[in-house]
């Protein structure tokens, strides 16, 4: 099909929204009608036609505004992006997986053309045409990372694998939840998961440790994660907290249902094949509220998800404040009827609101 | 979450290939190149990486790991260099005997459980007889990216020098060549003193040497984390034994000359596995209940879980009854 991209914005104005394709395919992170951390992984091989699963890097209507944004905000800080001097040949690699992944998967969009090391990449979207020499970075305007993401939506880390361990030495992190590049560059796997509470105690990092180093080329896995976000705002870093930690006080009732959105990482894994490093793609999609309980069953489950969390997950994700206000406004979506198993809306099957 | 829920299958992927070469390199080593059998390239891969060929021998299936040795820009051909080992279980003997120009195999995507820290500002290769495989692929990685490097390798004699001409040729002023037949060896305190700093050091070949290596580099004060080294441990031959598997519910025997890995693929469970070397960690299986010995022969089990976790890709046991979570 043909995307039609938006002209919107993820700052100021806020002209960020759904269309009813969008909402129908937004990646809904709850399969049962309440949450805990597992090491939910699963191979990343396709999944059903138009879900956000099916292609290896999802392209959408918000393509466009989503590297306009990325932009400006590697102009306001250049630390946004980084890669430490043996990450250049993952960069490379990471270069070949997108191009030639989306080439493939979105032929209309994206053309590339290869005789031996020249290579010509075509994005349509972007207006961008260029030829350069594969491994050569003085025929590129960037880095080789940053020239792909760049052109590519989500956030990606570039984790080089030594010691048992993965280690965080480049990235493109623009559009994350709270958390910095610049602060984590150069931890381990570890050291940059020390923040989030309850995981440690459960063994769930040791485990997820253990599965990512042994993604496997040919076999790459994802994930979902999910956390909460006053406006449609891409960047919520820490370097500009003090410009959107403050939002979170302008919910009210009235406007809860438009400004506060469940925010969803895809979050995917692949092995890099010359560098053995392992990329991490971290993949935000943003829903209102008041279009997530278009879908009755989602409406019914996020009620009972939010209900039933606990207060360090609210607390740590960073709505405990604003909880109450949410489950008001969610409480009138959920009629306490039973909820079908799996992450889909099934709107056809589904009950209407009974209330 | 489970938006399209795939079971994962065991191993890596596999790609279909056609042996495109067969060729002796002395009296031991035999050098093996595939193409793919659908015309498409191979993947590319990093230096290190080592692949599992699957050998179909009668209605028996072999899986043996052998380093990719190639260079690992040409995703035209894939080539391995097997020796023949006599008294092994039959893997290597199976590859020199039987597979010719023209066969149809399968071989595994690579996994590398052995690669190059590209942080190094000198990478410093010490090979041991077939040991020289994963380097040749690193060696060409290097080369390209100009990176540099020197190759210590030490070989039995002249003629069973596997690639010795090839590699001094190309780069007299970066290898040397230890034959023990001419009682030369490798002075290592020597050959650790004085390098710059930053420098990493592999080491590939029997256990003896990878063990000698990291104990004098230990003590000359050399991080750990600076000295690599990959043994691959074929299975070993060994006594018969039962084994219960409880979540399969099945009794099965292990024969003398499989792993209980291979036995339990051959009674159709399917059990995760990657390296079959006992190095990375994926076929691990907890210990239900055991009465006897067991013959830890892997890498990854920490001391005090060899009481109640098997690695079945190589180890073994000897008793009266074991029951394992698989």
């Amino acid at each position: 099909m043909t995307i039609q991209f938006n002209k919107e914005t993820f700052r100021d104005d806020y002209s960020f929204k759904n269309s009813d394709w969008a909402i129908q395919r937004f990646p809904f992170p709850f399969h049962e009608d309440s949450y805990m951390y597992s090491v939910n992984m699963e191979q990343h091989r396709g999944g059903p036609a138009g879900s956000v699963y099916e292609k290896r890097f999802d392209v959408d209507e918000h393509y466009i505004s989503e590297m306009e944004d990325r932009a400006m905000v590697l102009a306001d800080d250049p630390l946004r992006c980084q890669s430490l001097p043996h990450m250049t040949l993952a960069g490379w690699d990471l270069l070949e997986l997108i191009m030639v992944s989306k080439s493939e998967d979105y032929p209309d969009l994206f053309e590339l053309h290869r005789e031996g090391d020249i290579w010509r990449w075509i994005n349509k979207p972007m207006g961008i045409d260029d030829t350069f020499t594969f491994l050569d970075e003085t025929t590129l305007p960037y880095g080789p990372m940053e020239y792909i993401t760049r052109q590519t939506q989500g956030d990606f880390c570039v984790l080089d694998q030594r010691d048992d361990n993965l280690w965080m030495d480049a990235g493109m992190v623009t559009t994350q939840a709270d958390w910095s590049l610049d602060f984590d560059i150069g931890m381990n796997f570890f050291e940059w998961h020390a923040p989030v509470p309850l995981a440690h105690e459960k063994g769930i990092f040791k485990r997820a440790l253990k599965f990512l180093l042994n993604i496997q080329q040919g076999a790459p896995a994802r994930r979902l994660n999910w956390t909460m976000t006053v406006n449609p705002l891409l960047d919520t870093s820490p370097e500009n907290y003090h410009k959107w930690g403050i939002q979170k006080t302008t919910l009210t009732p009235e406007n809860i249902g438009a400004k506060q959105h469940l925010r969803v990482e895809l979050q995917s894994f692949f092995r890099l094949p010359r560098s053995n490093a392992l990329v991490f793609p971290i993949r935000c999609y943003l829903i209102a509220f008041q279009d997530i309980v278009k879908s009755p069953k989602w409406g019914r489950r996020l009620h009972r998800v939010i209900r039933d969390l606990p207060e360090e997950l609210a607390t740590y994700k960073g709505f405990i404040d604003n909880r109450p206000m949410m489950l008001d406004f969610l409480s009138k979506y959920d009629d306490g009827l039973p909820t079908s198993p799996g992450v889909f809306p099934d709107n056809e099957t589904e009950p209407a609101l009974q209330k | 979450m489970s938006a399209a829920p795939q079971r994962a299958k065991a191993g890596a992927e596999k790609i279909e290939v056609i042996v495109s070469a067969v060729l002796p390199l002395n009296d031991l080593v035999t050098r093996f190149e595939f193409k793919r059998k659908d015309g498409n390239r191979f993947p590319t891969f990093s230096a290190g990486a080592h692949t599992v060929v699957h050998m179909r021998d009668g209605d028996r299936q072999r899986l043996n790991p052998y380093s990719l040795m190639s260079d690992p820009a040409d995703t035209e051909t894939y080539a391995i260099s097997v020796r023949r080992d006599d008294e092994g279980r039959g893997g290597s003997l199976f590859m020199h005997n039987n597979v010719k120009v023209g066969d149809a195999m399968e071989i595994t995507y690579p996994v590398n459980l052995f690669s190059l820290d590209l942080r190094a500002k000198k990478h410093v290769f010490l090979a041991g007889g077939i040991g020289i495989t994963p380097f040749m692929a690193m060696i060409a990685q290097l080369e390209r990216s100009s990176d540099p490097w020197e190759l210590h390798y030490s070989v039995r004699t002249e003629a069973l020098g596997t690639y010795v001409d090839q590699l001094v040729s190309k780069y007299p002023n970066k290898v040397r060549i230890y034959y023990d037949d001419q009682s030369q060896s490798i002075n290592l305190e020597n050959l650790l003193d004085g390098q710059p700093l930053g420098t990493n050091v592999y080491v590939c070949g029997p256990k003896g040497m990878i063990d000698w290596v990291h104990k004098t580099a230990a003590a000359a004060g050399w991080p750990d984390a600076n000295v690599h080294s990959e043994e691959f441990t074929a299975p070993q031959p060994g006594k018969e034994f039962q084994v219960r598997l409880c979540r399969s519910e099945k009794t099965i025997t292990v024969g003398e000359n499989e792993s209980l890995l291979e036995a339990m693929e051959r009674e159709g469970v399917d059990a995760p596995f990657l390296c079959r070397g006992g190095a990375c960690g994926q076929c691990e299986t907890n210990v239900v209940s055991s009465d006897g010995e067991f013959i830890h022969r892997d890498h990854w089990l920490e001391p005090d879980e060899h009481g109640n976790k098997i690695m079945p890709c190589v180890s073994r046991f000897i008793g009266k009854s074991l029951e394992i979570d698989r």
